[in-house]
């Protein structure tokens, strides 16, 4: 992952440019921005929204828009504007890269002009020292909007793509640890036995493991959710930027979608603590058999917090599909830019992962594994075939 | 009307046969010993009666319920008391013949269980603060206090001194005289002479002989059952 922003950094941004001033300064920001990056599109004239579609096609970063009057103003002491239309792909660490790499180019060509500025002797050192001004519409997910750069939205959303896969990974990893625990006691403490003689269906004792640990784990996760609104809250005041204004947002159904993925992803991390307690031995021999369900909490929590489910490559696209605990980490943002199917489709699917660990953990239930703990080691499972 | 019947049952760990195509028969009401070395078969075949393993090969019938078909039935009738059970530490011994009691009748088989425990006082304290002997009474009354059709004790005095012992032998005969069928395993053969209608010697997954203890030392022209068994085994 560390590699990959590395060599993201180094690569040079796509940029399209419409130069509508075609006059020395915008001639000047156009060989700055062509050192440092790969302009793609260059024309002038009424041409954003072709050279959009361009930068969009061959997955371009950004299109700087320069009026008319950009030498003008510059040469008579007032602030040129550069329009900046971002695209924004993600809103992971390293999708946030490229426009970092943007940035730095607006830098580069303030810089510029402030020492040919200088050089002619201009003395209004605020206009000197920042003669471009920079306006910005980012572009992401289908929605336009004004007066925000991809870095803020970034900002805010990364809050949600820190916090949340946190907060999940906590939950999985403490709740799965108590089902696999209490399986652990069960054997140390040799009331397994009896509890098996006893007249109640064994798929009821799986049951009522995995429900009395999932209601303690969604009190957990509640508790937690309602600590991060505040969190999120907060930040957002402190940014003076809210996303709602751009219909960015969450209405009532997208949340009781999100508590249905939570709920799912819960019992399918429940269910394979089950399905993994029957091996414990005894309470010590539990707590290490919490590391599968920990690294495959931790992994989807570390893939979304670098980069977007949009952005990534197909092969760790599917990987991140089929973990069943990446879903909820994913679903606030996909549900805040509307991408429902995603979040059905993940919702669907970890409701049957869900189902066949609990037949799983049922049908180790009924047979004599979880007495003698004889089960048959791959080697041997194959070589029988 | 038999109360268990056994019929070539086979039970195999991978490779290691544990039990060896035995047959027996218990009858209602009777108190039926496994008796055998470490290693016998006793527990293993207790455990198969008592549905917590599968059956390799044979057949087990619990008053007429098939094992392989009808194990939730059997549950419902049956009491399983292994050798080294635990109950829950948390739980005051009360509490614990609440829970149990929670499966079968309810509250009313509760003072049963106090009554069998003989607990005291200390009834009302943590299991995690009993003795060995005080966790064995509290186990054998939560065997014994749904009064079952079936019940089937590993060891049923392990653990337990000399008086408790006698105490829970007591209990035995007593629910057997009220109508409940026992199966228990022991290497105490003493015990099993003295609580035992028959008995089966197990050894080496086989029963090699079954009878009435006393027909057994006649046969064997021995003074107990210690002594049969070694006759038998050599």
């Amino acid at each position: 992952m560390i590699g990959g922003t590395m060599e993201e950094a180094q690569k040079k941004p796509l940029i399209g440019i419409v130069d509508n001033d075609n006059g020395v300064f915008s001639s000047i920001t156009k060989n700055v921005t062509k050192s440092m990056a790969e302009v793609i599109y260059d024309e002038s004239g009424e041409k954003v929204d072709e050279g959009l579609e361009i930068l969009k096609e061959k997955g371009g970063t950004a299109l700087f828009l320069m009026p008319e009057n950009f030498t003008y103003n510059i040469l008579n002491n007032i602030s040129a504007v550069i329009h900046v239309y971002w695209i924004m792909k993600g809103a992971g660490i390293m999708d946030m890269v490229s426009s970092d790499v943007v940035e730095n180019i607006m830098y580069q060509i303030n810089q510029k002009i402030s020492e040919i500025l200088i050089e002619k002797g201009k003395m209004n050192s605020s206009f000197v020292l920042s003669p471009i001004k920079k306006e910005e519409t980012t572009i992401f997910k289908g929605k336009e909007m004004e007066g925000i750069s991809p870095s803020t939205i970034g900002n805010i959303l990364s809050s949600q793509s820190t916090t949340v896969p946190i907060i999940m990974m906590i939950i999985i990893i403490m709740a799965g640890g108590m089902v696999i625990s209490s399986m652990g006691m069960e054997k140390e403490n040799k009331t397994l036995e009896t509890l098996l003689t006893l007249p109640v269906r064994r798929s009821s004792i799986v049951f009522g493991k995995i429900v009395g640990s999932a209601i303690v784990g969604l009190i957990m996760a509640i508790v937690y959710m309602i600590g991060f609104s505040y969190y999120i809250n907060s930040f957002q005041q402190s940014m003076e930027i809210n996303l709602a204004g751009y219909g960015i947002s969450l209405n009532f159904f997208d949340y009781v979608l999100i508590g249905i993925s939570v709920f799912f992803s819960l019992l399918s991390a429940l269910s394979l603590c089950m399905v993994l307690g029957t091996f414990a031995k005894n309470y010590k021999s539990a707590q290490t058999l919490t590391v599968p369900v920990s690294i495959l909490a931790i992994i989807p929590m570390f893939i979304i917090m670098f980069k977007d489910f949009d952005t990534l490559p197909f092969t760790l696209k599917i990987i991140l599909f089929a973990i069943p605990f990446s879903h909820p980490m994913m679903a606030m943002r996909s549900l805040l830019f509307k991408n429902y199917f995603i979040v059905i489709a993940g919702i669907l699917y970890v409701a049957i992962f869900a189902f066949i660990l609990i037949m799983i953990a049922v049908w180790v239930f009924k047979t004599d594994k979880l007495i003698t703990g004889r089960i048959k080691s791959p080697r041997k499972f194959f070589m029988r075939r | 009307m038999n109360a268990i019947e056994v019929n070539n049952l086979v039970k195999r760990y991978g490779k290691i046969e544990a039990v060896k195509g035995i047959s027996f028969k218990v009858k209602e009401g009777e108190i039926f010993g496994l008796i055998g070395p470490n290693g016998a078969g006793k527990t293993t075949t207790l455990r198969i009666v008592a549905t917590l393993l599968q059956i390799t090969e044979g057949e087990v019938k619990i008053f007429e319920y098939d094992l392989k078909k009808d194990a939730d039935e059997i549950r419902k009738i049956i009491s399983y008391l292994p050798e080294d059970a635990g109950a829950y530490k948390n739980l005051t011994g009360r509490e614990y013949l609440r829970f149990i009691a929670g499966f079968f009748d309810g509250e009313e088989i509760v003072e049963k269980g106090i009554k069998i425990a003989d607990l005291g006082r200390r009834i009302d304290d943590k299991i995690e603060t009993y003795s060995k002997g005080m966790t064995r009474r509290l186990l054998v009354a939560r065997a014994l206090m749904n009064s079952p059709k079936l019940a089937i004790l590993d060891e049923p005095t392990t653990g337990l001194d000399v008086i408790n012992a006698q105490e829970i032998r007591k209990i035995i005969q007593k629910i057997a005289k009220d109508g409940t069928t026992v199966l228990l395993s022991s290497h105490n053969m003493l015990e099993i002479e003295f609580l035992c209608d028959r008995i089966a010697l197990i050894n080496e997954g086989k029963i090699i002989e079954e009878g009435n203890p006393e027909e057994l030392k006649r046969k064997y022209s021995a003074r107990n059952i210690e002594e049969v068994f070694t006759e038998v085994v050599s």
